[in-house]
């Protein structure tokens, strides 16, 4: 019988295996180019006919409340921006409920000596959202040329506002995928997470009732990667009195919303490990 | 078979035990329940044993599978595998096993056989010439030539787990789990399963647990049963061991050309059916041995051909089974 030898390895770094599965993923996407033209061309003209409707009402209007077209363009095409990056990357946490949970398959997942984070973010590099991500940069730019006032540093804070939000977004995947472990159904709730804060980042945080502004602000940060940098690089003073120079900073509560998602998500699959369920 | 030097034992199980707790009605509120998985299991597998792990369904078998593997921790006891406790060095373990589940896929639908296993080579961390060797070795054992190039989704069961049981073994494990791994498949498959299972044990020192409901897969490859039942171990033991101690009476077939005459057979042989061509007789070979029945019933007149068989397996599991109400 011959000695079993100690398998060499080799490891891939966390990057070097994600680029690998994403680029995986990327293939078999493509494997049916067709269908992928038409869904990145139907997401691309749905998201646009969204933005159809609030540009109406500005041309109709001029200005309202006090905010000009410019200035709701960059939040409109920041939140889309933001939330393309976070549906592109996290695919796997957003179907996890129905395609590992429900069948089981994240057992599979676990037998994998990797991080169940990075084999989940490689499940898919999703390229449709690729529509809603130039629709967004469209309007963001169009937004940058017509705001009155755009300061030089938005070049720094507004990558800073969509790296902060994609990570917010990815937060809101992640913390979904681990309520499935507590209950695969009902999930839609969530969405208002997701949809509903895409819908809501659209418009300037002075539109919403106090509640709602305390929501947004604190518990799902979206006026913290959203407003106050679309505030900061527009030179536009809150009118709810917020110093402009915090929207500099205030991306950074995305990744933090993050940081505590992804805390969540351990705790989450040390619970399945021990219950099993 | 008795080793020169003591094998060193590949999985240790020490008084395993695993309780769910689950709610009466599935309600939020309602009343929870203890069901008890495995109420105190022990057992070892040398290294390079194949070991059958079988039991009827609810007996245990899962649970302790999915605690060996790393993916449940128990409630109490202790298990080693390779060395290493499978629950609190998840990473570490599984890198170290191969797991086959029958009813699932560890491969990518979208992607072809060779995409999926140079993928699993990335997350293995194989290095490419033992990639390439280990790939081409399989290929050509589990006569992968034609499939390496097709989507899994276009294959049949019988060459998924073909491909299920390459991408279970590209990273060398020390430890493989098939669970169910002929469930499906045609005879040929399965003969091709077991054999590469087999040559697998034999040329690479592999420890092997197989569960399985398909008897002829352990009659084929284990060289020991463990029967669980209840959370329980029920018999650890060679198979033939347990024919001899549940079902080891023998069937003695007799073929006539005219109608069977009556007999008179001796102690420890009955006759259990009786047709217009044809005698049953069931004996004891402790009792009487089958050389001196045959010698008994060899000059009946008008007797054209007789047949000694013994119980199958399945039939002696489920004697077995029922004897242990489980």
């Amino acid at each position: 019988m011959p000695e079993t030898m100690p398998s060499p390895t080799r490891t891939l770094s966390a990057l070097g295996l994600y680029r690998r599965m994403a680029g995986a993923s990327i293939v078999a996407q493509l494997r049916y180019p067709g269908t992928f033209a038409i869904q990145a061309i139907g997401n691309f003209v749905t998201t646009l006919l969204g933005f159809f409707g609030i540009w109406s009402l500005f041309r109709r209007f001029g200005s309202i409340a006090g905010w000009d077209i410019g200035t709701v363009a960059v939040l409109y095409g920041l939140v889309n921006v933001a939330f393309a990056v976070a549906e592109t990357l996290g695919r796997g946490f957003e179907v996890f409920g129905g395609e590992y949970v429900r069948t089981g398959s994240f057992d599979r997942l676990l037998l994998r000596p990797r991080s169940t984070l990075l084999l989940l973010l490689g499940h898919e590099l999703r390229l449709r959202p690729i529509g809603r991500f130039l629709q967004g940069a469209f309007v963001l730019i169009a937004g940058l040329w017509l705001a009155p006032h755009v300061q030089w540093s938005a070049v720094l804070v507004l990558p800073l506002a969509i790296a902060g939000g994609a990570a917010m977004f990815l937060g809101v995947l992640i913390g979904q995928a681990a309520l499935c472990f507590i209950t695969v159904e009902g999930l839609e709730v969530v969405n208002v997470l997701t949809y509903g804060g895409v819908e809501a980042g659209q418009y300037p945080l002075t539109m919403f009732g106090r509640w709602l502004r305390r929501f947004i602000t604190f518990v799902l940060p979206l006026a913290a990667v959203c407003y106050y940098p679309a505030l900061f690089s527009l030179n536009h003073p809150d009118p709810l009195g917020m110093p402009t120079w915090v929207g500099s900073l205030s991306p950074l509560a995305g990744f933090a919303f993050l940081g505590v998602m992804v805390l969540i998500w351990h705790r989450a699959v040390a619970g399945y490990v021990s219950s099993g369920s | 078979m008795q080793h020169p030097f003591p094998v060193p034992d590949a999985i240790t199980v020490k008084n395993l035990r695993k309780t769910y707790t689950v709610r009466e009605g599935g309600s939020w509120r309602g009343k929870t329940r203890e069901i008890v998985a495995l109420d105190g299991i022990s057992f070892s597998v040398p290294k390079g044993q194949i070991a059958g792990f079988i039991g009827p369904n609810g007996a245990g078998k899962s649970t302790a599978i999915k605690i060996l593997s790393g993916i449940l921790r128990p409630t109490s006891g202790e298990v080693q595998v390779n060395g290493l406790v499978p629950w609190t060095s998840r990473v570490a373990h599984v890198a170290r096993i191969g797991v086959v589940f029958g009813q699932r896929t560890q491969l990518w639908w979208d992607l072809s056989v060779g995409e999926g296993l140079a993928l699993l080579r990335d997350i293995y961390g194989v290095e490419p010439e033992r990639f390439a060797r280990n790939r081409a070795r399989l290929a050509d054992a589990l006569d992968l030539g034609e499939i390496m190039d097709q989507s899994v989704r276009q294959l049949s069961l019988g060459q998924r787990m073909r491909a299920e049981i390459a991408a279970s073994l590209i990273h060398d494990p020390d430890i493989l789990i098939l669970d169910e791994p002929t469930i499906g498949l045609d005879a040929p498959s399965k003969l091709a399963v077991r054999a590469f299972v087999h040559e697998l044990c034999r040329d690479h020192g592999t420890t092997v647990l197989l569960t399985t409901h398909d008897m002829h897969d352990i009659e084929a490859l284990a060289e020991r049963v463990i029967v669980i039942g209840h959370g329980r171990i029920l018999a650890d033991s060679p198979f033939e061991d347990l024919r001899m101690t549940t079902l080891s009476e023998r069937i003695l077939e007799l073929d006539f050309h005219g109608t069977p005459p009556e007999l008179a057979l001796p102690a420890g042989a009955v006759e259990t059916a009786r047709a217009p061509h044809s005698l049953t007789i069931t004996f004891d070979p402790r009792q009487i041995p089958a050389p001196a029945l045959v010698a008994h019933v060899g000059h009946l007149p008008g007797l054209d051909d007789l047949r000694i068989s013994r119980p199958s397996i399945d039939e002696i599991i489920t004697r077995f089974y029922a004897d242990h109400a489980a």
